[in-house]
């Protein structure tokens, strides 16, 4: 299963990952970083398809994305 | 089971935190060219020139060479280090008040004498770092600090399309438009990032990737709202897409030759 | 090797590629451009590069980035070539970056005319752009001195990680003079490989880079940047005395073709046993005051007589440093006109109290 490691003191808070997602399965926290930003997270890891789009567009590079498995790419990157 | 990572920070990008806006898509354009730095192996012959404008601080971000240019100044820069250096990579960095306004000349010699460097062109229809002036960029009606009843383009004139100002000189080039608002364009200006570092390194051509970017601070916008922004006003003005290539060129001489 | 007849600028080009610079961005200006037409010749015989800038801007900025390689580099233009340059010379110096810049002065202010001038000396000592910073310049009054000063241009250039000008003018440009390249002995090209830009391969990434934000910092590096002219000026002022029957009563104070002329002058008048002597300042920046001080000091020296091809700039410096103490007479011409020995011969004349300035019969 793809696990999506977003980095809460790097998020700023900016939600394209949320918007990017086609699972939509990112969220914002109702805490707040040491920066003051709620953070980016996931809240429904097990429908994550691996697909990188949240890391694709986060300006932050506050997004890693793992997979376990002989994953299918959907598209080079 | 033994977990792969499918994606990470690259290597050419430093661990530092930007200095950039929430949802300002110059990260991810950063993020691109040291993507290209890494998967093309050129970190460790890479200079990167970045004038002034809200990527000055670049060199702090990156993990290779760099130099902090004058104002619009980037292309001599880069020119000058690259004609006594030319085993180096080098690029600049450059914001659309830096390139299409104070830095034109520099970039119309810079591509018409076909000088074997990369350049980033950032286009955000804005001045970011002086806090939201108009920009040679700026759209019709589009409303800035210097342009608080929008932009008038009786007294302003219109917007300048650098891909397509540059793509009319006759000098085999590599000039594209693509855009950070949207996965899928970040995914196609990825590709032409790193062909055009592609075409430096076989020093084949000039090359000059324009980003449409957002600047959600200065439009005063959400991030989000900002790439619809983008997306319905900027695109139809500033078409995406590769405008010139050096085969094409090649081609044109023939035909224009005979 | 046997002297070799040239043209000032020719010379100036030749002398760079001895001292081992091949990298050359310029731009066409009248009365320097046959620096460039040269080097456009002979710098692709050694491997070198020669390129013609869009503007004098470009070709300053150019020299910013070749700079930052660590390889000798170079550039010349003319009075308002100079001032397009202005920006860019800020720029490098505060990013300590050595290179040669060379100005063949001309007529100003505005487009001005093509003929000599010294009219940009306080541009070259004073305010070649913004912020608080100098350029080390020698000024030459022959095509030899010429040669040799731009020769050891690259090493002070190196010794100081500092921009040199040569201050020449459209007569040392223009005119032919024997020459000798090897009367200078260069210096081995200095290792700039701590800071230099090329390539992050083994090490950290080198920034060159002039913003500092944090007052402080930029305070701090102010304070290096004083410091390495406290340096220069105590390790680089050059000066030469000329003429005199000894006890000289009138001290000229002359640089460049000025100074060649003013030597004419001195020569014409010690013939008639007037005691006068010419103080040529040969560097502009440090100002060689130490020198001056001394010989203007001198009891038998009763005023001075500063002649430029200028409204009188260096004036300023030499009543500066000799404190006012005596009187300081101007004599110029400008426009282009470079003054002739006589008129500077009756300038004195008119200066000196009237039973010595009558000339014998």
């Amino acid at each position: 299963m793809p696990l999506v490691t977003i980095k809460p003191e790097v998020c700023k808070g900016c939600e394209l990952c949320v918007q990017a997602c086609p699972q939509e399965i990112i969220t914002m926290a109702d805490t707040i970083n040491t920066k003051g930003y709620f953070y980016a997270k996931v809240f429904d890891q097990p429908r994550c398809i691996g697909c990188r789009l949240c890391a694709i567009t986060c300006p932050d590079v506050a997004i890693d994305v793992q997979v376990n498995a002989v994953q299918y790419q959907y598209f080079p990157y | 089971m033994a977990q792969h990572t499918i994606f990470c920070r690259p290597e050419s990008m430093t661990d530092a935190t930007t200095h950039y806006c929430p949802g300002c898509t110059h990260g991810i354009i950063h993020r691109m060219v040291a993507e290209s730095l890494d998967e093309l192996g050129l970190r460790e012959k890479a200079c990167g020139v970045a004038p002034v404008g809200c990527s000055v601080l670049a060199y702090n971000y990156f993990n290779c060479d760099f130099l902090e240019a004058a104002h619009g100044r980037a292309p001599a820069f880069a020119v000058g280090l690259k004609r006594v250096s030319p085993e180096m990579t080098v690029f600049t960095y450059q914001g659309d008040g830096d390139l299409a306004s104070i830095g034109t000349n520099e970039i119309l010699h810079a591509a018409n004498r076909g000088e074997k460097i990369t350049v980033i062109f950032v286009n955000n229809a804005i001045y970011g770092m002086t806090g939201g002036q108009m920009a040679p960029t700026t759209l019709p009606g589009q409303i800035t600090t210097t342009s608080p009843t929008g932009r008038d383009v009786n007294t302003a004139g219109w917007p300048i399309r650098m891909r397509e100002l540059l793509s009319t000189l006759r000098t085999p080039a590599y000039i594209a438009r693509g855009s950070s608002h949207s996965p899928q364009w970040v995914i196609r200006t990825k590709q032409y990032i790193k062909k055009a570092f592609e075409y430096q390194e076989a020093n084949r051509c000039f090359s000059l990737i324009e980003v449409l970017s957002t600047c959600p601070t200065n439009w005063g916008m959400t991030p989000t709202e900002s790439t619809k922004w983008l997306a319905d006003n900027m695109i139809p003005y500033y078409p995406l897409g590769e405008l010139k290539t050096p085969d094409e060129d090649d081609a044109l001489v023939g035909k224009m030759l005979g | 090797m046997a002297k070799k007849l040239m043209k000032g600028n020719e010379a100036i080009g030749e002398a760079a590629i001895r001292a081992g610079s091949k990298y050359y961005f310029a731009y066409p200006i009248t009365p320097q451009t046959e620096v460039a037409e040269y080097l456009a010749r002979r710098l692709p015989e050694v491997d070198g590069v020669f390129l013609q800038a869009e503007s004098e801007l470009g070709a300053s900025n150019m020299i910013f980035g070749a700079a930052s390689s660590g390889k000798r580099v170079f550039t010349s233009s003319s009075s308002p070539g100079i001032s397009l340059m202005s920006e860019a010379l800020s720029y490098i110096t505060c990013a300590e970056l050595p290179c040669v810049f060379i100005n063949v002065c001309r007529a100003g202010p505005g487009l001005g005319g093509i003929l000599p001038s010294q009219g940009d000396y306080m541009q070259a000592t004073h305010a070649s752009g913004h912020g608080d910073f100098h350029l080390l310049v020698l000024a030459p009054s022959t095509v030899q001195e010429a040669v040799e000063h731009m020769m050891q241009a690259f090493d002070l250039a190196d010794k100081y990680r500092n921009p040199v000008m040569i201050f020449a003018d459209g007569l040392i440009g223009q005119m032919m003079e024997p020459v000798d390249f090897d009367a200078v002995k260069v210096g081995k090209p200095a290792d700039h490989s701590d800071w230099a830009t090329t390539g992050a391969k083994g090490r950290a990434p080198h920034i060159v880079k002039t913003l500092y934000l944090n007052p402080l910092d930029n305070e701090k590096h102010n304070h290096h940047l004083a410091e390495k002219y406290a340096r220069m000026d105590k390790a680089e002022q050059r000066s030469e005395m000329y003429g005199g029957l000894g006890k000289p009563e009138l001290l000229i104070t002359a640089f460049g073709t000025s100074a060649r002329v003013c030597k004419t002058a001195v020569d014409m008048l010690n013939a008639e046993g007037i005691d006068v002597a010419l103080f040529r300042p040969i560097s502009l920046y440090p100002f060689p005051k130490v020198a001056l001080a001394k010989e203007a000091g001198k009891a038998h020296v009763k005023q001075l007589l500063s002649v430029e091809m200028s409204s009188g700039q260096m004036i300023e410096d030499v009543r500066l440093y000799t404190k006012d103490a005596k009187p300081v007479h101007f004599f110029g011409r400008h426009g282009g006109i470079v003054p002739s020995p006589e008129e500077v011969v009756d300038a004195i004349r008119k200066i000196l109290p009237k039973k010595k300035a009558a000339a014998k019969k």
